[in-house]
C-alpha cells in the first residue's frame, strides 16, 4: 500500500516524544562504555609514535610480567585476510585493509597506528603495560600532503600499489590508488563555445566526525568460541560481520548487541576495537572492555579526506553553463578508499549541463585511514564547485541565486554519473530560497550573504523489521538499525499509521543480531527509507493476519474483512453484521484463532530518492581579527515526506553546524614529523553553542514514490552546502575569496591584509 | 596502592566509597558507584559530557579527583528528576526534540539546570555562553536553546511557547 496522500495521514508527520527519550534525559540509556561484566578486564592499545616506520621487533615480556596483566596481542595473533577474502557479503569495506588498520602488519603507516594491545585487571595497569611493550622501529620517510604524495619521488605508503582505472596499467607503483572519471558531452567543445571561463583551485583539510562518544566495546569469548559483543556502532550486523572475518570466526558464533550510539556520522560504520578485544578475551578467557581516549579517536579513527581541487566552468553571457570540469585529489589516509568516487559523482549533480568532465584521484599518505563522514565526498566537491559557481556569477554580473536557477537540474536532467532525475525537488529549494524572509532582509557593513546548493544520493538496501501484537494488544516493533537520531520515533509512527493505533501503543526496540534478520548499517541516510519500508511492510503483513483472525472469529471469509481505524470491520452489508474488533479483542483470542500474531519482513529497498538542498548564510566579518560570525542561517531541503518533522529539522540543523565548523575552524594540523598537533577538543575546535545562531529550516516535500510514505533520506545532504555558503558569504561581505579551508581567523586576517593595499590603490 | 575513604553526599544520599588517589570523580561515579549517566567524551574538560553540580557550581567531573568530593554535595544527571517527575529542562528537551544521539544530553541537562538554578530569566545569548562548555555534535544547538528557554519560561510560570 502507499500512504503518499499527506491529507490522509493521522500520526505520520506529527511530533511525539521519542520512545527512548526519558532514558536519554535521565542518564538511564546505556551507551558503549556503560557496559560492565563480572571479571571484566580493561584493554588498551599500543600505538605508533611515528608517521611511517618498519617494525623491527616487538618485545612484550616486561608487559606480560606486570601483575594484573592477563593478555597481550600483536599482529602475530591475527589471521591473515587474503585478498580473495577481503570482502564479506556485499559490504563495501576491504577487510584485508581493515585488519591491517586495526593491527599493523610489518609497517606502521601513520602516527597512532595500533601495533599491540593489552588486557589487565585495571585500566591503569593496562596503561602501564602498554608503556612496557618495547618496539624497535626503522623510521621511514613519510608524506602528509596530497600533492606531495602524488609526486614521482614520494615515499610509498603501501608497497606494490599500482593505480587502478588507468590504461595502460602503470608499471611503477605510486600512492595513487585509483583514478575515476565521469564524462558527459564534449567538454573541450563546450569550453571553446563558452564566452566566459573561470578556472580556480580550492583546497580542504581533513576533518573529523567528532562524535562526542569515543569508540567503546565489551567482548566476551567463551571457551567454545561462542561470543557476545556489546558495542556502540552504526550497525550490529556490521560489527558481527567485520569482526568475524578479521579474527577468523564464523558469523554464527558471534552475537552483537547494539548499545546506544553517541554519534557516528559515518565514523562508526567500521570496527577498530572489537577485533582487538576479541583476541584479548580469547587469550585471557575473560570479558574485555576497551574504550578509546579522545586523543585516540583523533589519531586513529575517522577522519574524512582533505583535498586539492581544480574547478573550471565555461558559460555564455546569459548565464548558461556550457562546460564544467573538475580534477579532485582526495586523501585516503594510509589505505585506499577516500570518497573521491562519490565526490566526483556529486560535484555537478545539481546542474543541468551539456558537457562535463570530472576526474578523481584516490591518494594515500601517512595519515589515519579515512572513514565515512556524512555524505562522504560530496561536501568537499561542493565547496569547490559552489565557490566556483559564485565566482562565475561575479564574472558574469549575475545574481548567484539566479545563476543557479538558470542551470538547475530538473525533471529529466541526465547527470554526468548516469541517472536521469525524476521526482527531484532541487528547483523548489531555489524557489523557497528566493521566497524566504531571510533572503529579503538587508545586510549591514562587513556583512555578507552566501548561497550554496548540494546533492547526496541517499541509500537503500537490506533491512529487516518485525511487528508483534502482544497478548494485551500493545505492539512491539523490532528494528535492525541502531537509533542514532530519533529513528525509533519514525518507525513507531509508521507502524501506528498502518495499524491505525495510537503512537503510544507501539513500542520499538533495536534488536541484536540474534533477534532480527540482517540489516545494513545506520548510514547513507537509509534508515527511514529502507528500515521504514521494512516496518511498514511488516505492519501491513500483520494487518492481513489480524483480518484473518477476525474472519475466523466471525466465521466469514477473510476477503470480507476490512481494517479501518485500528479495527477489523465487515467489508460491507453482505459480509454480515458484527461489532468491530480492535487489537485488544483479537489478541485476546489469538491462541484459539491460530497462535501468536507477528510478521517479520526483509527488504532490499531500491530507489531511495536523491536529496537536494540549498542554504542561505549571512556572516559578519571582523576585519581586525579575521573572525567570522554566522548571523543567520536558513537550510532548505527536499525531504520527501517528513515522518517526524522535528527530527528532520534536527538533521538539517546538525549538518549545518558541522559544516560551519568545517568551514571556519576544523582541521588536522601536522608537524614536520607527520605527528598530529591538535588531537583534542581544545585545539580541534568544533562549534559550541555561542558560535551558532538559531538555524532556520524549510522542508520541501516532493514525495519519493519508492517509499510507502514518500520519505527520502535527510541526514547527509545538510552538510554539503555550508562550506561554500560561508565562503560565498565572506566574499560578499569583504570581497575576499577564501579558497582554502578552514577560513580561520589567522588565514582570513592574512587575506584581508593582502587585499588592503589593493583597496587603498583603487 | 592503598585506597582513600571518602564520605560525601550524592543526589541527596549520604554516600561512602573507596577510591585511588588518581581516580577522577567521573571514574568514581561510573566505575565504582555505577552512575553511568555522566559520560566521558574527552577526559580533558573540553566537552562537558561529564558535567555535575558540586556545591551548586557546575564542574567537569573528569577534571576533579574522587577524593575531592569529601564533605561536599554532588548532583549528577541521575538526581535531576524528582522520582517519576522530570525536571522542566528534561521535559522540554523531550518536547523540543533537543537530542539526537543523546550522549551529550546528560551534561547539557545538568548544566542547563544549574543555569536555571541561578536565574530564571536568561537571555538566549546568556544561555548560549553558559552552555558553551557542553559540546553537542548532532543538533547544532537550535533545539537545545529552545528547550532551555522554554523551560525557563515554564519555571517563571508563563504559558509554554
Amino acid at each position: 500500500m502507499s500512504y503518499l496522500d499527506k491529507a490522509s495521514l493521522k500520526v505520520v508527520g506529527s511530533r511525539p516524544i521519542r520512545p527512548d527519550g526519558v532514558d536519554k534525559v535521565t542518564g538511564r540509556a546505556n551507551f558503549g562504555a556503560d557496559m560492565a561484566l563480572p571479571g571484566m578486564l580493561w584493554g588498551k592499545v599500543k600505538r605508533s609514535p611515528h608517521a611511517h616506520a618498519r617494525i623491527l621487533s616487538i618485545n612484550t615480556d616486561k608487559a606480560m610480567k606486570l601483575p594484573g596483566v592477563k593478555a597481550v596481542v600483536t599482529r602475530a595473533d591475527f589471521p591473515d585476510v587474503p585478498p580473495d577474502r577481503a570482502y564479506i557479503g556485499e559490504a563495501p569495506a576491504n577487510l584485508r585493509d581493515m585488519s591491517r588498520n586495526v593491527m599493523a602488519d610489518g609497517k606502521v603507516l601513520y602516527e597512532g597506528h595500533a601495533l599491540a594491545a593489552v588486557a589487565a585487571t585495571d585500566p591503569s595497569i593496562a596503561e602501564e603495560a602498554v608503556d612496557l611493550i618495547e618496539v624497535e622501529y626503522e623510521v621511514l620517510p613519510h608524506v602528509i600532503d596530497v600533492d606531495e604524495a602524488m609526486k614521482d619521488d614520494a615515499p610509498l605508503v603501501q608497497d606494490g600499489l599500482f593505480t587502478a582505472g588507468v590504461e595502460p596499467k602503470p608499471t611503477k607503483p605510486s600512492n595513487i590508488a585509483k583514478r575515476v572519471r565521469f564524462t558527459k558531452g564534449d567538454v573541450a567543445a563546450g569550453f571553446a563555445e563558452a564566452e566566459i571561463v573561470v578556472e580556480r583551485k580550492y583546497t580542504t583539510k581533513p576533518v573529523h566526525q567528532a562524535y562526542i562518544e569515543p569508540h567503546a566495546c565489551v567482548v566476551s569469548v567463551g571457551a567454545d568460541a561462542q561470543t557476545t559483543i556489546w558495542s556502540s556502532s552504526q550497525g550490529q550486523f556490521m560489527v558481527r560481520g567485520y569482526t568475524s572475518r578479521i579474527v577468523g570466526a564464523d558469523i554464527a558464533s558471534i552475537r552483537a548487541m547494539p548499545a546506544e550510539i553517541g554519534g557516528g556520522f559515518g565514523g562508526k560504520t567500521i570496527v577498530y576495537l572489537e577485533p582487538l578485544a576479541y583476541m584479548l578475551s580469547k587469550k585471557s578467557g575473560r570479558p574485555v572492555k576497551m574504550v578509546m581516549s579522545r586523543e585516540e579517536v583523533f589519531r586513529a579513527s575517522g577522519p574524512t579526506s582533505g583535498a586539492a581541487m581544480e574547478i573550471k566552468l565555461g558559460a555564455m553571457k546569459d548565464g548558461r553553463i556550457v562546460a564544467a570540469q573538475a580534477i579532485l585529489k582526495y586523501q585516503a589516509g594510509a589505505f585506499p578508499g577516500s570518497p573521491v568516487n562519490q565526490g566526483a559523482m556529486c560535484a555537478f549533480a545539481s546542474y543541468d549541463l551539456p558537457n562535463v568532465d570530472v576526474i578523481g584521484y584516490d591518494v594515500l599518505s601517512n595519515r589515519p585511514k579515512t572513514a565515512a563522514y556524512r555524505a562522504p565526498g560530496s561536501p568537499i566537491a561542493a565547496y569547490g564547485v559552489e565557490s566556483c559557481v559564485d565566482e562565475l556569477a561575479g564574472e558574469l554580473g549575475i545574481e548567484p541565486l539566479r545563476l543557479r536557477e538558470i542551470n538547475a537540474a530538473k525533471e529529466g536532467t541526465k547527470a554526468a554519473h548516469g541517472p536521469t532525475w525524476t521526482n527531484i525537488g532541487y528547483q523548489k529549494t531555489l524557489e523557497a530560497a528566493r521566497d524566504s524572509a531571510h533572503y529579503k532582509t538587508k545586510l549591514g557593513p562587513n556583512q555578507g550573504r552566501g548561497i550554496a546548493s548540494g546533492f547526496w544520493f541517499n541509500a537503500g538496501g537490506d533491512s529487516s523489521a518485525a511487528v508483534h501484537i502482544n497478548e494485551d494488544g500493545t505492539v512491539s516493533v523490532m528494528c535492525g538499525h541502531p537509533d542514532i537520531g530519533g529513528s525509533r520515533a519514525s518507525m513507531a509512527l509508521m507502524v501506528a499509521e498502518v495499524l491505525g493505533v495510537p503512537y503510544d501503543q507501539v513500542r520499538p526496540v533495536i534488536g541484536d543480531t540474534s533477534a532480527i534478520g540482517f540489516s545494513a548499517v545506520t548510514g547513507g541516510s537509509r534508515v527511514t527509507f529502507a528500515g521504514g519500508t521494512a516496518v511498514t511492510r511488516a505492519a501491513e503483513a500483520v494487518v492481513e493476519v489480524l483480518k484473518k483472525r477476525a474472519a475466523t472469529i466471525w466465521d466469514i471469509s477473510p476477503e470480507a474483512v476490512e481494517w479501518t481505524d485500528g479495527k477489523a470491520v465487515p467489508a460491507g452489508a453482505n459480509a454480515g453484521s458484527f461489532e468491530p474488533l480492535d487489537l485488544v479483542a483479537i489478541a485476546a483470542k489469538s491462541t484459539r484463532t491460530g497462535g501468536p500474531i507477528s510478521a517479520e519482513i526483509q527488504v532490499n529497498a531500491q530507489g531511495p530518492g536523491p536529496g537536494f538542498a540549498t542554504h542561505i548564510c549571512d556572516v559578519e566579518v571582523d576585519r581586525e581579527t579575521g573572525h567570522v560570525k554566522v548571523l543567520r542561517y536558513t537550510a532548505i531541503q527536499d525531504v520527501g515526506r517528513a515522518i517526524h518533522p522535528a527530527y528532520v529539522e534536527g538533521q538539517m540543523q546538525g549538518g549545518v553546524a558541522q559544516g560551519v565548523g568545517w568551514a571556519l575552524n576544523e582541521e588536522y594540523i601536522y608537524d614536520k614529523d607527520g605527528r598530529l598537533e591538535n588531537a583534542g577538543f581544545l585545539d580541534y575546535r568544533v562549534p559550541v553553542a555561542s558560535d551558532m545562531p538559531m538555524i532556520d529550516t524549510i522542508m520541501i516535500e516532493v514525495p519519493n514514490p519508492r517509499h510507502p510514505f514518500g520519505a527520502r533520506g535527510v541526514g547527509e545532504v545538510p552538510i554539503v552546502p555550508p562550506m561554500a555558503a560561508v565562503a560565498n558569504a565572506i566574499a560578499d561581505a569583504v570581497g575576499t575569496r577564501m579558497r582554502d579551508l578552514p577560513m580561520s581567523p589567522p588565514k582570513l586576517r592574512a587575506a584581508l591584509d593582502e587585499q588592503q593595499p589593493r583597496l587603498a590603490a583603487e | 596502592m592503598s585506597k582513600h575513604h571518602v564520605t560525601t553526599t550524592i543526589n541527596g544520599e549520604p554516600t561512602e566509597y573507596l577510591c585511588e588517589a588518581q581516580q577522577t570523580m567521573l571514574d568514581v561515579l561510573r566505575d565504582e558507584l555505577g552512575l553511568t549517566g555522566s559520560k566521558e567524551g574527552c577526559s580533558s574538560g573540553d566537552c562537558g559530557a561529564c558535567t555535575i553540580i558540586l556545591d551548586g557550581s557546575i564542574v567537569c567531573s573528569c577534571l576533579m579527583l574522587g577524593v575531592e568530593a569529601e564533605g561536599r554535595t554532588v548532583q549528577t544527571i541521575e538526581g535531576i528528576a524528582d522520582g517519576e517527575k522530570l525536571h522542566p529542562v528534561q521535559q522540554k528537551f523531550l518536547e523540543h526534540a533537543a537530542l539526537q544521539c543523546g550522549f551529550c544530553t546528560p551534561g547539557l541537562i545538568v548544566a542547563a539546570k544549574a543555569l536555571l538554578d541561578t536565574t530564571l530569566n536568561p537571555t538566549e545569548e546568556e544561555a548560549r555562553y553558559w552552555l558553551a562548555g557542553n559540546l553537542c555534535r548532532c543538533t547544532g544547538y537550535d533545539k537545545v536553546l529552545r528547550a532551555v528557554m522554554d523551560a525557563a519560561a515554564e519555571m517563571r510560570g508563563e504559558a509554554s511557547a
